[in-house]
């Protein structure tokens, strides 16, 4: 319904070369969103493939920390009490850096650690070494954890951007450039017809003036004819000459006219 | 979007105790005036203050990455599945007693849906 319509514009010219002027940017346009698109959509299926793998790998490593963490327990008893309490403030951060994919801004999650930590007082009595291991572990599990987020929100802002790219495309594809065509075809088709319009006009007082010049032309021999029955010669040459400059000069008329 | 990410360096966890303890070990855990980044989850938590937890963590604007472990987020998962947002990025992880379940995962069930259509 919508490819039926067109813009609401007076037919002229000068409407024709700026429409036609809008429909090819409307092309590039429509071209460059779909390459933005497709590189987009590359970037996306790279991602996806990761996110999946990544999680997945994140079962495991959580796995693996967890069976560190019993370690911890069983060598100095349950920790966790005394851990909840000490936490004060993080030693552990991320920081967001920017990637640009076409024109989109990716967050990128990096780990950022700072040295040295709370938990002095942690264990050390009784397997100091393993709440070290235990710590290790875990950290590398949250960087794994950190990794995955900056893939999963790189995820989620692609899918967006896809999709807001995809109606775009869609709505030039389908709506702006069909609209336009058919804006240039209206164009056209009344610049023609006013074309043949004109013409018929023309033809038309063209073929009026024939009929005049005809009629004027008759009345004139008849004139030569009633002159010709009192003929004398010097009238004559000089109604001759008088006769070829009037039809000279009607016939000069028709040609200025058109 | 492109500031509002700058200043989020903080990691939050909901999960049960062995998670937040291994957590914290690592060092992610902030307490600043009383108000905590991580909240324990055990059998006698409520929903209510799981779904107040996750809300208070989704609407910080220090936390860039929001982990819960996925059996708690079993329980509130409605609210879970309805969370767009990229920032905080939430993240289920498995915990000790729950075996960690591709399918269930909010994400992850989009990457499936994803790759099946395609």
């Amino acid at each position: 319904m919508s490819g039926q319509q067109r813009e609401n514009i007076f037919p002229t010219r000068m409407a024709l070369t700026n429409t036609k002027l809008r429909l090819k940017g409307a092309q590039t346009g429509h071209s460059l969103l779909a390459k933005k698109r497709d590189a987009l959509t590359t970037r996306f299926r790279a991602i996806l493939r990761k996110v999946d793998e990544a999680k997945r790998k994140m079962g495991r490593v959580m796995q693996l920390a967890s069976f560190s963490l019993a370690e911890v327990t069983y060598a100095t008893g349950d920790i966790s009490y005394l851990v909840q309490e000490q936490a004060k403030s993080a030693s552990f951060k991320v920081k967001a850096k920017q990637e640009n994919v076409s024109g989109v801004v990716l967050p990128a999650f990096e780990v950022d650690r700072v040295a040295g930590s709370d938990f002095n007082l942690t264990g050390l009595g009784r397997g100091g070494q393993q709440v070290l291991r235990s710590k290790e572990v875990y950290a590398k599990a949250v960087e794994t954890l950190v990794e995955l987020a900056s893939l999963q929100t790189a995820f989620m802002i692609l899918d967006e951007v896809i999709r807001a790219t995809n109606r775009r495309v869609n709505a030039i594809e389908h709506v702006v450039i069909p609209r336009l065509e058919n804006t240039i075809k209206y164009i056209m088709s009344e610049l023609d017809e006013m074309d043949r319009e004109e013409f018929f006009r023309l033809k038309k007082v063209q073929g009026k003036k024939k009929r005049d010049a005809e009629a004027a032309d008759k009345l004139l021999k008849a004139k030569a004819d009633a002159a010709a029955a009192v003929p004398e010669e010097l009238e004559d040459i000089n109604f001759e000459g008088g006769g070829g400059g009037g039809d000279l000069l009607s016939s000069k008329d028709e040609d200025v006219i058109f | 979007m492109a500031t509002s990410f700058k200043d989020r360096n903080l990691l939050a966890v909901i999960g049960d105790e062995d998670t937040i303890t291994g957590l914290l070990l690592a060092g992610i855990g902030n307490v600043d005036k009383g108000k905590k980044n991580f909240l324990v989850v055990d059998s006698k938590t409520q929903v209510s203050t799981i779904e107040a937890a996750f809300q208070e963590f989704t609407e910080r604007k220090d936390i860039a990455i929001l982990l819960i472990n996925q059996h708690v987020a079993e329980k509130i998962r409605p609210t879970v599945d309805k969370y767009q947002q990229a920032f905080p990025a939430l993240l289920e992880i498995p915990s000790k007693d729950h075996p960690y379940d591709p399918s269930k995962d909010s994400v992850l069930k989009r990457v499936q849906k994803l790759f099946g259509d395609r």
